[in-house]
């Protein structure tokens, strides 16, 4: 059997572990899964056994206990690999599983085939890159890349065995003790319907004054490169990409970004990209629905002229 | 305080990655090279930890005799000295890379003493393998946190600000710890020129460590088709404000 890690928010497990189910399913032996603080309803998802931790400690995230449970269900289920889903919480997890028992990790996967030994098509670069592995291990722990492997829904009663773990106060030291909530105001980037985005095109710190005049008037957030933020011209929190924030607009107006495959790798649920740019040629106008060709400091003002006109 | 800043030589890929005729590389003839983004901000941070609480910082890498190069940028921003732990240039796994770091790790704190703290990147950006810090802490019996974007010593330990939906999650570790952080931790500082001079005379300690085989192996690379985009050319400078506006309308966010 295979034993999977699903993440849930009170009790709804979250898309990227039913993902994750939907993969595990490529190995061909019966799935469980495995919950910590509460059952979920997984009848839809293939699973046959529902595995849920509870405990006192539980009640905020602690990774290293997680991974403790993890480790102890899959060494009495004698499982033939481990698996969760590729989000923060997911590769930390299964990173820390790995750490404790020595065996081979291969984080952000998007298609397995049993083997053995067990091979994998996984994410390198922000999913630029593309690498087939093979693992050589008594087990394989793999991650799923979100948002990638779509769900298939295959019913199948679940039983559910709930269990208390015995975890150690060395397990339960690292967890979340405060919650601190994010300000709010602005446009969400992640949410956003349109983001209008600057690279270095936009030459300084003041020229973003025009692309958030063109945000606000489009409801907007906005997005910057790399390179605008470590010139220190816009906050980290706007920029989009590998090292930044995924977004996926139903239009995404690129101002004088290169396009370079650190930034593109931010873009790939975007439903429209609009590129600016003085070079026909750069990556990002090449691969962008619509461009246009020429100085953004003309173009972007013109544009918000012309949605002032129109209204 | 004494601090380690473990970091990874990158490519710089630029618009299109191309791979080397066995596709089990990347082609980096015509690329520049640069330290991963998250790790440039474990560096800045050891920077500025020191220079507040006082200590000594290092840095270290296992890669190619090239990834001097990084170490240099690294003791330029302020970092005392380094490790380099040199490779060939075949890819070293997620354990292997651990392994080898905790024994130079062991080996240095044997005649230097204990880190307080030590810094790897969440991922690096290359292989992204999301694991070489959670399994050196393990091996060196430490506690350790990952995905930070917020970092501060407080006496004996340390407060970690994790991103999550809808805010932050914090944790609070005692020192010593491992700490795996994420680009916007902070604003990396550029290397000023006679930062640059003084990097030149900074110690490396050079060794060079035996490959185990992988239990994560290489088999090859793929570059993955592109999403099919055709541009269609809406015109060129402000003329093209009407059809952008256009577009917009038929999008249905105007």
């Amino acid at each position: 059997m295979v034993l999977v890690l699903v993440e849930h928010s009170e009790a709804n497990p979250t898309d990227p572990s039913l993902q994750a189910l939907t993969l595990a399913r490529s190995f061909g032996q019966p799935v469980h899964a495995l919950l910590v603080g509460a059952a979920a309803d997984l009848s839809e998802h293939g699973v046959s056994v529902t595995h849920v931790a509870e405990h006192v400690a539980l009640g905020s995230f602690a990774p290293d206990a997680w991974a403790a449970i993890l480790g102890e269900v899959a060494g009495r289920l004698s499982a033939s690999a481990v698996i969760a889903a590729g989000t923060e919480r997911g590769n930390e997890v299964i990173a820390r599983l790995a750490a404790r028992t020595g065996l081979p990790f291969a984080a952000n996967c998007i298609a397995v085939s049993p083997g053995p030994p067990v091979t994998v098509t996984r994410l390198r670069w922000g999913g630029s890159l593309l690498e087939e592995a093979r693992l050589h291990g008594s087990h394989a722990l793999i991650t799923v890349a979100p948002h990638v492997v779509p769900v298939e829904p295959s019913p199948m009663p679940a039983d559910i065995e709930r269990f208390t773990p015995d975890l150690s106060d060395e397990d339960l030291l690292v967890r979340v003790v405060e919650h601190v909530a994010a300000l709010g105001g602005g446009v969400s980037l992640t949410e956003a319907k349109v983001v209008v985005s600057g690279g270095r095109g936009v030459g300084s710190k003041e020229g973003f004054a025009m692309i958030e005049e063109l945000a606000g008037l489009l409801g907007a957030a906005v997005g910057c490169s790399r390179a605008v933020t470590s010139a220190g011209w816009r906050p980290h929190t706007d920029q989009v990409g590998q090292t930044g924030t995924k977004v996926a607009p139903e239009v995404y107006i690129a101002c004088g970004i290169s396009g370079a495959t650190q930034h593109m790798a931010g873009l790939k649920g975007a439903k429209r990209i609009l590129a600016i740019n003085t070079d026909p040629e750069a990556p990002m106008m090449l691969n962008a629905d619509y461009a246009v060709v020429g100085d953004l400091k003309e173009i972007v003002p013109a544009i918000s002229a012309e949605i002032r006109k129109s209204r | 305080m004494r601090i380690l800043a473990c970091i990874k030589r990158v490519p710089i890929t630029g618009g299109r990655i191309v791979l080397t005729d066995d596709a089990r590389a990347i082609d980096t003839r015509h690329l520049g090279f640069t330290m991963s983004p998250h790790e440039e901000c474990g560096v800045e941070e050891a920077v500025r930890i020191i220079e507040t609480n006082g200590g000594d910082s290092v840095v270290l890498t296992l890669g190619p005799s090239e990834a001097v190069e990084q170490l240099r940028d690294a003791m330029a921003l302020g970092i005392d000295r380094a490790i380099h732990l040199l490779t060939d240039d075949q890819e070293w796994d997620g354990e292997a890379t651990a392994a080898a770091l905790t024994e130079a790790i062991q080996s240095d704190e044997a005649t230097s003493g204990r880190f307080d703290l030590i810094f790897f990147g969440n991922e690096s950006a290359d292989s992204a393998g999301f694991q070489v810090g959670a399994r050196v802490a393990r091996a060196l019996g430490r506690y350790c946190a990952t995905g930070l974007k917020g970092v501060s010593v407080e006496g004996s330990s340390v407060r970690c600000e994790q991103e999550v939906e809808g805010g932050r999650d914090v944790y609070v570790l005692p020192l010593p710890a491992v700490l795996t952080v994420k680009e916007g931790l902070n604003l990396p500082r550029y290397p000023s020129v006679p930062g640059r001079m003084r990097a030149r005379s900074k110690p490396v300690a050079v060794s060079t460590p035996l490959r185990p085989e992988p239990q994560l192996e290489l088999v090859r690379l793929i570059v993955p088709a592109g999403q099919g985009r055709q541009a269609e050319v809406l015109g060129s400078g402000a003329a093209a404000a009407p059809a952008v506006v256009e577009v917009l309308r038929k999008a249905g966010v105007l």
